[in-house]
């Protein structure tokens, strides 16, 4: 029987319980949140479990959410299931100030290099990757440059104000 | 040890190379023989490589970052500039992740034209990649040949939209303007050469003694290790995985239309070679198809002929600047778009379409605002690169570069 979204969040609610949280399908796209410390644990259940087989890692980014007080961090993985032919996303969050998340390197090869974007641009610290160094920016570089408390712009420009682009602001 | 040789390396060197057992090279990054910015730290014992390291970074341009400070419809000329020899599929790519944000559905018309679009760049980004391997092999005839077909198609974009390398094609919801006369002429002058060219190229290179000597068996990967590493594309495709995003996840109505999807058995540069070319037969086939498809709507409905964009989509598709200038909607739509008044709802979508070199994924964020709140760009290249070292090792060093050519590794794409 090919796998739904439905039996997807049922199988991996028996296995984790409430340790998954904020399940969401945005276009057809079954989403949830695990904890950091639990990330590869499931990465190797879903991988692993005969039915589950999500055996390809499709992408693997970092997001910044400054307002989100102790998850500031957020790494999104997302998984191809080829043979059912199905994707699931889940995120885990971390604090800023201990942004600790377990490598899936063990797992997938190709996470290598992305992991080592995820750290080089957000500063996420992936324990267990062979070599969690720069990859884009220069190794001189001493901060992770897309956070968000780094303007792209120069400051003094008005037209690239935030209130331009409809966030707060005075119109 | 002299006091010369002490000085501080950068690139740290091996006990072996210190001691004159190996050699270190450096290859690139601005080499002829690596087609783009890519420097690869080679340890080498006489012909044979033992380990490489590739440096990656030195086009990079903070796509991610810009992207954060555009309103929607600028992205479009930063996706130009990710795997530019297909530019279009990029462009395509973008336009359909906003489209499947803003749950704008696409007339068929409309469809059709962006699949064609779509398959003609696939065929200059392969033919591209296909005459490079050659030339990486000793030929120079096929890609000095094949470069007039490619000009050919940069001819069709050029009347579509103006541009021709960095397309900037289409707008959210359509294209910017509707295919002229002239390029239906110019397509179907394409579409009776390109199969004379084609087997032209095929009968100097597939069957080619030397050609063949020097391909095959280099830069093999197996399926296991290719899946592994996250190879999409013709590259995975050449291992025998038939995994493409056109049948997996169809997009753009590719649900209508009838291609295989060639695949090889071993993964090496031969079947990565073999497997471009049967795909430009099978993106002809599916241009063919599509013309058929839109005579067969213009014939029904003749009134279909000016549309080239989803009315829907008004809110986020530039209007056509006579119309600007002579009605009002559009006057107005064109003052909000381009003053940046138009929130996108909030979202989070990932859409992916099959670009040149595999599953070109876009992953959104929007928080309501005029930019994205977060954009990440899934690019093939820079996923499967990783495979490199792995795929050389214990191979000749010209192997080495073969490879790199087979693979289709573009820089642009590759640093984002």
């Amino acid at each position: 029987m090919a796998l739904s979204n439905e039996l997807l969040q049922e199988q991996l609610t028996n296995k984790f319980g409430e340790q998954l949280t904020n399940w969401e399908q945005q276009f057809d796209l079954l989403t949830f949140t695990a904890p950091a410390e639990k990330n590869i644990e499931i990465m190797h259940y879903l991988y692993d479990n005969e039915t589950l087989r999500f055996r390809f890692l499709t992408d693997l980014t970092a997001v910044h959410y400054p307002e989100k007080a102790g998850e500031e961090l957020c790494v999104v993985y997302l998984l191809h299931n080829l043979i059912d032919n199905i994707r699931l996303r889940y995120k885990v969050y971390m604090p800023i100030s201990q942004p600790d998340v377990q490598s899936v390197t063990t797992v997938f090869s190709s996470a290598n290099w992305q992991e080592r974007e995820a750290y080089d641009f957000f500063g996420v610290n992936f324990i267990g990757h062979p070599n969690l160094t720069r990859i884009m920016n220069v190794d001189e570089m001493d901060y992770f440059p897309m956070r968000k408390e780094y303007p792209m712009e120069d400051p003094t420009r008005r037209d690239k104000d935030d209130e331009m682009f409809g966030r707060g602001g005075s119109f | 040890m002299t006091e010369l040789q002490q000085h501080k390396h950068h690139i740290k060197l091996s006990e072996e190379s210190l001691q004159k057992q190996t050699t270190t090279i450096n290859l690139g990054p601005t080499h002829p023989a690596t087609h783009g910015v890519f420097q690869n730290i080679m340890e080498i014992d006489g012909e044979r490589v033992i380990e490489t390291v590739p440096t990656v970074g030195f086009i990079h341009r903070a796509f991610e970052k810009i992207a954060e400070r555009r309103p929607f419809y600028q992205i479009t000329t930063l996706t130009d500039r990710l795997n530019y020899c297909s530019s279009p599929i990029n462009n395509m790519g973008w336009h359909m992740t906003m489209e499947k944000l803003l749950k704008i559905k696409i007339p068929k018309r409309v469809e059709y034209l962006r699949v064609i679009i779509m398959e003609l760049s696939r065929i200059a980004d392969h033919l591209v990649c296909n005459s490079v391997i050659a030339v990486d092999a000793g030929a120079l005839t096929p890609f000095t040949y094949v470069f007039q077909t490619r000009e050919h198609i940069y001819e069709i974009f050029e009347e579509i939209c103006g541009s021709r390398l960095t397309t900037n094609i289409g707008r959210v919801g359509g294209f910017e303007r509707n295919f002229t006369e002239a390029s239906f002429t110019k397509l179907n002058a394409f579409i009776k050469d390109f199969p004379r060219v084609m087997n032209e190229f095929e009968n100097l290179l597939n069957r080619n003694r030397i050609f063949m000597d020097r391909c095959i068996g280099a830069g093999p990967i197996s399926a296991e290790r290719a899946l592994n590493y996250g190879f999409t594309g013709p590259n995975l495709r050449a291992t025998g995985v038939d995994y493409d995003v056109r049948i997996a996840q169809p997009y753009s109505s590719y649900e209508d239309f009838e291609f295989s999807i060639p695949v090889g058995t071993v993964g090496d540069v031969y079947d990565r070679f073999m497997v471009r070319n049967g795909e430009m037969w099978q993106s002809l086939s599916i241009i063919k198809q599509a013309l058929e498809k839109i005579q067969a709507i213009e014939k029904e409905f003749p009134e279909q002929k000016n549309i080239f964009y989803a009315q829907e989509a008004d809110h986020f598709h530039l209007p056509p600047k006579q119309d600007v200038y002579t009605k009002m909607e559009a006057l107005i739509y064109h003052f909000k778009i381009i003053m940046g008044e138009i929130d996108a709802p909030v979202g989070e979508v990932y859409h992916s379409v099959e670009g040149g070199n595999g599953e070109l994924g876009y992953y959104l964020i929007s928080d309501g605002g005029r930019t994205p709140y977060r954009l990440h760009f899934r690019r093939p290249c820079f996923i499967y690169y990783q495979a490199y070292p792995e795929m050389v090792r214990n191979g000749l060093l010209s192997d080495a570069i073969i490879t790199l050519s087979s693979l289709n590794v573009i820089a642009g794409e590759l640093d984002a």
